[in-house]
């Protein structure tokens, strides 16, 4: 028998750690090559990783959360065809306990003895069948209870499957009570609710923390706010929306605003760029690759859409459309995901005002779209009429673009938006 | 008329009222509890407290007789023991004066006031309390906890008088009936009449239904039976009371027998123990827009809340079971509620106990219920009688045992039940096992006091896996 010594491969240009999302393999399971056994973090993208050979997982290394160098032996396998075949009791025990200690495997099963049979008095623990009430002492149930726990969605190591204050503390810990939760929000009765969850910040939970935390220490910001009067836009928008062949997406404000971005950007080339403080280099960009802040299931991603400048409008709004579905199926590439030069967050359907959006470092702008709203404004003979204004909340960095230069470039977004026509010219 | 307000308003002063009131005083809440035929309710003063007082009385009364006649154990007594019936009552009394002024105590010691009087509520937060002085308080509360209880089922057609009386007249009896029926072989009606009987007097039962305790199997009331049948107490089953007469000082029961003959009974007093029923009427529930069941119960959900808010009801009112602890451990779990603590009512099981001759303990599931459930199980069934304290205690015959009932998968503890001497005592550690959800392996595996009849507990788990120590192992 030989053993395969897989390494956390290099998965893309210059990375050199990744930390692991899922493991999707166990110590005992087989292994084909090319099966989809790992799933590691990059920069922002998770990266399936395929299985190089054939043969038996032996033993693992990291945990989920773990940021792994590149080159490290990860996974160890029993190469096919001299590997001993187990019994199946030990089979069945190394499973539990792969099951019950989690990730930490150490053992081989090869070498592992053979775990005695359970006493005959002793009965295995069998799964609880739906709907049976769950075995657990009145003060493990009250403590479920302050947790809002549903017990019967707690595993119970204890005996018969009982479950014991330490089935509630790992199973609290494992963030399992979200899952489980009931009653809550949606209830009419008014009770404290007293759970406390600490939850480990990984994958790109913690990129974002990290992101975040960088962008706001480091880099000295200006925000500038204004308020657009789309009137005409939306007169605009909407009869190209009526217009529009079926096979061409609907079009929101976003592709507008990026369509007004391309136009105004060239002549605040700092603002759509990169800067790297350490090396005081600023990358100035004169294609305009525009990041749309999305939240998804997974937390929030920023695809990418690319050289907007070459789009046009229906172009841009089916990229916004392709790629936003992508980003919620959690199907996005890394290319997709990254190399953006500037970044447009859009809050204004679930309503608000006004934002203070962080850069997404090493960009220097990001622009902010505020609640649609209908509020009366005067009119240039002074009579009160209703207008279509939204605001734009934008940020930037302040080492590279200077607050005149900012509020020129917003002020020419600003006159491409309410003179639609002048997009298309 | 005075005019008050409160944060608890707690109605009825039994073991699920004055508790709740209590456990609201200890955290702080303003608790007024409204109660008129004094703190205890039925338990204290008509019900649990007293009857167990006669039964000890009447038991050792029949020991002396007893030794009057034998000189079993080498003591023997020169003359029959005399019974002074009023005196007895009395000493019965002085037990209950003292557990209820205890509670008024309790209460004050929480601080939680005691309003002795009638409410009446007007709508569903405000009552009018009629106090015993004719003065009138209206009270308003945020929070109501309805704790009414239940009162004796009268039949129409045995309405009570003189000569038909209900389990609360009987507990005051002046004197010994020489003869007694007593209609209804329930736990109450039992433990009456077995008390009688251990009194001295001649005791007749008619139950409707086809066995006595219709609540358990026949293996636990067989030692019942056997007890019965040992001291000439007749009991007629299947029997369906029609009416009542008098003739001769004596009432006359007339009943259909089990064949659809009419017959006739006379005796000194007919004692009617057919069931109790929820108290619903008399303090304006009518004005309170509450839900019922059937019309029987209140209708609460598993935190003791009815349909209207912040008013909950706990206890008999709400239904099955009838029991003083179900009571207390949900007007305990109510207070907390209020005070704004995660509290629901989920007990596995509620034990019971009938102090009949012998006793009888019951937590969870017969063998019989268990299987309805679909459960595969297996039981183990330990004799009394190869107990040492058992026999030390003169109760070698009566026939006592304890039954367990398991999952036959995973051991899991679904039933105790016990029937004997003294069991009553085993149903605090029978409700625990069942309530920690304990296996016959932790029974078995816990070290049980000997001499005592605990161990009968882990014999009876050992006897379920197949390896008793103290009687030989069933045969597979």
């Amino acid at each position: 028998m030989s053993e395969y010594r897989y390494k956390m491969p290099d998965v893309g240009e210059g990375i050199v750690e990744a930390e692991i999302v899922e493991w999707h393999v166990k110590v005992g399971d087989k292994v084909t090559e090319d099966q989809h056994v790992l799933d590691v973090m990059t920069d922002k993208a998770t990266v399936e990783i395929p299985c190089a050979v054939n043969g038996t997982v032996t033993k693992l290394v990291g945990e989920p959360g773990e940021i792994i160098a590149v080159g490290t032996e990860i996974m160890f396998i029993a190469v096919d065809g001299d590997v001993p075949a187990e019994d199946d009791v030990s089979a069945e025990a190394e499973k539990a306990d792969a099951e019950t200690q989690a990730p930490k495997e150490e053992t081989k099963p090869a070498a592992a003895p053979a775990k005695p049979a359970a006493a005959p008095s002793a009965p295995a623990v069998a799964a609880r069948p739906a709907g049976e009430r769950a075995l657990a002492s009145p003060a493990v149930r009250k403590r479920a209870l302050d947790a809002g726990l549903d017990l019967g969605t707690v595993p119970g190591t204890g005996p018969a499957g009982r479950i014991t204050h330490e089935d509630l503390d790992d199973f609290i810990a494992s963030g399992g009570r979200l899952a489980a939760h009931s009653g809550g929000a949606g209830s009419s009765v008014r009770a404290p609710r007293t759970a406390v969850v600490e939850e480990k910040v990984i994958g790109l939970r913690r990129r974002i923390s990290e992101n975040m935390s960088h962008a706001q220490r480091t880099i000295p910001d200006i925000a500038y706010v204004e308020e657009i009067d789309v009137t005409a836009l939306e007169e605009l928008r909407k009869h190209l929306n009526g217009a529009k062949r079926d096979d061409q997406a609907k079009l929101t404000f976003i592709p507008f605003l990026v369509m007004a971005l391309t136009k105004a950007l060239p002549e605040t080339p700092q603002a759509n760029a990169h800067f790297d403080g350490e090396n005081m280099l600023l990358t100035k960009y004169e294609g305009v690759h525009c990041g749309i802040a999305a939240a998804t299931p997974n937390g929030l991603m920023v695809p990418v859409i690319k050289h907007a400048e070459s789009l046009d409008i229906w172009q841009i709004a089916a990229e916004l459309k392709r790629l936003g579905a992508a980003a919620k199926d959690g199907k996005a590439t890394k290319e997709e995901l990254s190399g953006s030069t500037i970044t447009i967050t859009s809050l204004g359907a679930i309503g608000g005002l006004v934002t203070t959006p962080i850069l997404n470092a090493p960009e220097v702008s990001i622009i902010g779209v505020n609640k649609m709203q209908t509020l009366p404004r005067f009119d240039e003979n002074g009579q009160v009429v209703a207008r279509k204004l939204v605001n734009l909340s934008s940020c930037f960095d302040h080492r590279i673009v200077d607050g005149y230069d900012a509020a020129m470039l917003i002020q020419r977004v600003k006159g491409y938006l309410e003179n639609p026509a002048t997009l298309f010219m | 008329m005075q005019t008050r307000s409160c944060q608890v308003l707690v109605v009825g002063g039994g073991p699920g009222g004055y508790p709740a009131a209590i456990r609201a005083g200890q955290l702080g809440l303003d608790t007024i509890i409204v109660d008129k035929h004094g703190l205890g309710g039925t338990c204290l003063n008509r019900g649990c407290i007293p009857s167990k007082a006669m039964i000890h009385a009447a038991t050792k009364y029949e020991d002396m007789a007893k030794h009057a006649e034998t000189d079993e154990l080498g003591i023997y007594l020169a003359e029959a023991p005399k019974l002074d019936m009023g005196k007895l009552v009395g000493w019965k009394d002085g037990i209950v004066t003292k557990l209820t002024s205890g509670v008024g105590q309790l209460l004050k010691a929480a601080g939680a006031e005691h309003i002795a009087g009638w409410a009446k509520f007007s709508d569903a937060k405000t009552c009018i309390v009629e106090m015993e002085n004719g003065e009138q308080v209206e009270i308003t509360a945020e929070h109501v906890i309805l704790a009414t209880g239940s009162v004796e089922v009268e039949l129409p057609f045995l309405p009570f008088g003189d000569k038909v009386i209900g389990s609360t007249d009987a507990l005051d009896l002046q004197e010994r009936p020489d003869k007694l029926v007593v209609v209804g072989a329930g736990y109450i009606g039992l433990e009456l009449g077995i008390a009688f009987r251990k009194l001295g007097t001649e005791v007749t039962f008619i139950e409707a239904s086809d066995g006595i305790l219709p609540l358990y199997d026949k293996e636990i009331t067989r030692p019942i039976t056997m007890w019965l049948k040992k001291h000439k107490v007749a009991v007629n089953l299947s029997c369906k009371a029609k009416g009542v007469s008098e003739k001769d000082g004596q009432a006359v029961l007339e009943y259909e027998d089990a064949k659809g003959e009419t017959q006739s009974i006379a005796a000194d007093k007919i004692l009617v123990a057919v069931g109790r029923k929820a108290c619903l009427d008399g303090w304006g529930l009518e004005n309170m827009g509450l839900d019922l069941v059937d019309g029987r119960f209140i209708k609460v959900d598993e935190q003791c809340r009815t349909g209207m808010r912040d008013v909950y009801a706990i206890g008999d009112v709400v239904g099955e079971p009838l029991l003083a602890h179900k009571a207390t451990a949900q007007g305990e779990m109510v207070a907390e509620i209020i005070a704004g603590h995660r509290r629901v009512h989920d007990p596995v099981s509620i034990a019971a106990v009938c102090f009949t001759e012998p006793e009888v303990v019951g937590v969870g599931l017969t063998p019989d219920e268990a299987k309805a459930k679909g459960e595969e199980i297996i039981t183990g069934k330990f004799p009394l009688a190869a107990s040492g304290r058992y026999l030390s205690m003169e109760a070698g015959t009566d026939g006592g045992f304890v039954r367990i009932t398991a999952r036959e998968s995973d051991h899991v503890i679904l039933g105790i039940h016990a029937v004997g001497t003294h069991v009553s005592e085993l149903s605090g550690e029978f409700a625990l096992a069942v309530e920690m959800g304990a296996r016959l392996e932790d029974i078995s595996g816990t070290i049980h006091v000997h001499p005592t009849l605990t161990e009968g507990f882990a014999e009876a788990a050992l006897t379920a896996l197949g390896h008793p120590i103290h009687i030989s192992a069933p045969k597979k």
